[in-house]
């Protein structure tokens, strides 16, 4: 049987779509048998983080709907075999797909590999409750900031409401500089706030942005990055291994730094 | 300028940075997130608890600490009321008062009860005479 896992978060854009893509290649690259669900309906957009857009004939919502079958509707990655994405529709709203027919979906998808990762929509609405139906365990995408984490709060206690018991936390976007400097909270911070067990830390990297513009995800890319090393690491940790945490910190700034960074501000 | 600069140098030493600021900012909005309840309930929760408790103790009402604290991911309501000091003869003289009350009460009560039996037994008693006369009113009117 599969783990059906969804990546979460209660706010948008701070990285559920890119963890997805890339954790998804992560574990497919060690051999693991992986489809990605994007149930962002209305607002797709792992199709074009996996490069994979214009593949797309017809979406989780033809196939709930009768119009075509599971295997016509999935696109098989040709570049890393084990894994398939099952994508949204972009024409039709959230409120097209119900909580049964999404269950009997990923059912069904459980039946065929080794991993489902749902890559849920931003909010707490229809999407979401669509989202994590079938979900056995979550994945909390939070970035360091005051919104994100008391968003990623309400979605943990909704997620426990929901008796997902098995939630893992990833904190995305850390700026090692920024928390030296006080000004950003650190992944112990947001741990100890959220109180959940942490599954990874990416930091800030514009590589996850060229990334996505190129439509390949880092870990695919083998880049040797920072994030693309944290995202090989949650893996790993998803699959029970003991992987020690990336430590992002950057020498602390000396006295000649800080003094040319105040007069810079000046 | 001095000062800010030493400010700016040193920020990363105060405790008032906006890392420390976000988290506390963060742990109280989320104490109220999680149990559902809003800084005016809390106020009107603290006020009512206040007086409550000022009823039998003396608070020092500057040092009170009534929050919502986390502890992992279960809430709890702390509250920290210093007494400043137990009031004492209003203590007593409350227990005397309530005493004092209890006796009037049960007097009152010992009264009426007599009232009540001593007239019901004066009804009887005249119930019965009357009676009485009227049957023997009847058995001589008879007999003629
Ligand atoms: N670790 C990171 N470093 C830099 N940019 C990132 C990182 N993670 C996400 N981003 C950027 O943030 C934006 C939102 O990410 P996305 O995964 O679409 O978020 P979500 O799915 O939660 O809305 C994207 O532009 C993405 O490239
Ligand atoms: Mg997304």
């Amino acid at each position: 049987m599969a783990r059906i896992i969804v990546v979460t978060s209660g706010k948008g854009g701070v990285g559920k779509t890119t963890s997805t893509a890339n954790i998804g290649m992560a574990l497919a690259s060690r051999g693991n048998k992986i489809v990605v669900l994007d149930a962002d309906f209305g607002l797709r957009n792992l199709d074009l983080l996996l490069g994979l857009e214009n593949r797309i004939v017809y979406t989780a919502l033809d196939v709930m709907s009768g119009e075509c079958t599971l295997e016509d509707a999935l696109v098989k990655d040709k570049r890393q075999p084990n894994l398939a994405l099952l994508p949204a529709a972009q024409n039709r709203t959230k409120d097209a797909v119900n909580t049964d027919q999404m269950k009997q979906l990923v059912t069904d998808l459980a039946q065929q590999y080794d991993y489902v990762l749902i890559d849920c929509p931003a909010g707490i609405e229809m999407g979401f409750k669509n989202a994590i139906i079938a979900a056995k365990e979550a994945v909390i995408v939070t970035t360091p900031e005051i919104s994100a984490v008391r968003d990623a709060d309400r979605v943990i206690g909704l997620l426990e409401a929901h008796s997902i018991k098995k939630i893992h936390l990833i904190v995305n976007r850390i700026r090692p500089a920024m928390v030296q400097a006080n000004n950003m909270m650190s992944v112990q911070d947001v741990q100890e706030i959220l109180a959940i067990p942490i599954l990874g830390i990416v930091p800030d990297d514009e590589r996850v942005i060229v990334s996505t513009n190129k439509g390949e995800p880092l870990v695919l890319a083998g880049s040797n990055s920072l994030a693309a090393i944290a995202y090989n690491n949650i893996a790993r940790r998803l699959e029970g291994e003991k992987v020690p945490f990336l430590t992002l910190e950057t020498p602390p700034e000396g006295l000649w730094e800080r003094m040319s960074r105040f007069f810079r501000k000046k | 300028m001095f000062n800010e600069f030493l400010e700016k140098l040193f920020s990363w030493k105060s405790d008032n940075n906006s890392r420390d600021q976000v988290k506390r900012r963060l742990k109280l909005v989320l104490g109220h997130d999680r149990t559902g309840l809003s800084p005016q309930d809390l106020e009107e929760m603290r006020k009512e608890i206040v007086e409550v408790i000022s009823r039998y103790v003396e608070l020092d009402t500057e040092e009170l600490v009534f929050s919502i604290e986390n502890n992992e991911r279960s809430s709890a309501l702390i509250a920290n009321l210093p007494i400043r000091r137990v009031k004492n003869e209003e203590k007593s003289e409350q227990v005397e008062n309530e005493e004092n009350l209890e006796n009037e009460v049960k007097e009152i009560q010992l009264e009426n009860e007599e009232k009540i039996e001593n007239e019901v037994k004066e009804i009887q008693t005249e119930n019965e005479e009357k009676i009485e006369n009227e049957v023997k009113e009847i058995q001589t009117e008879n007999d003629n």
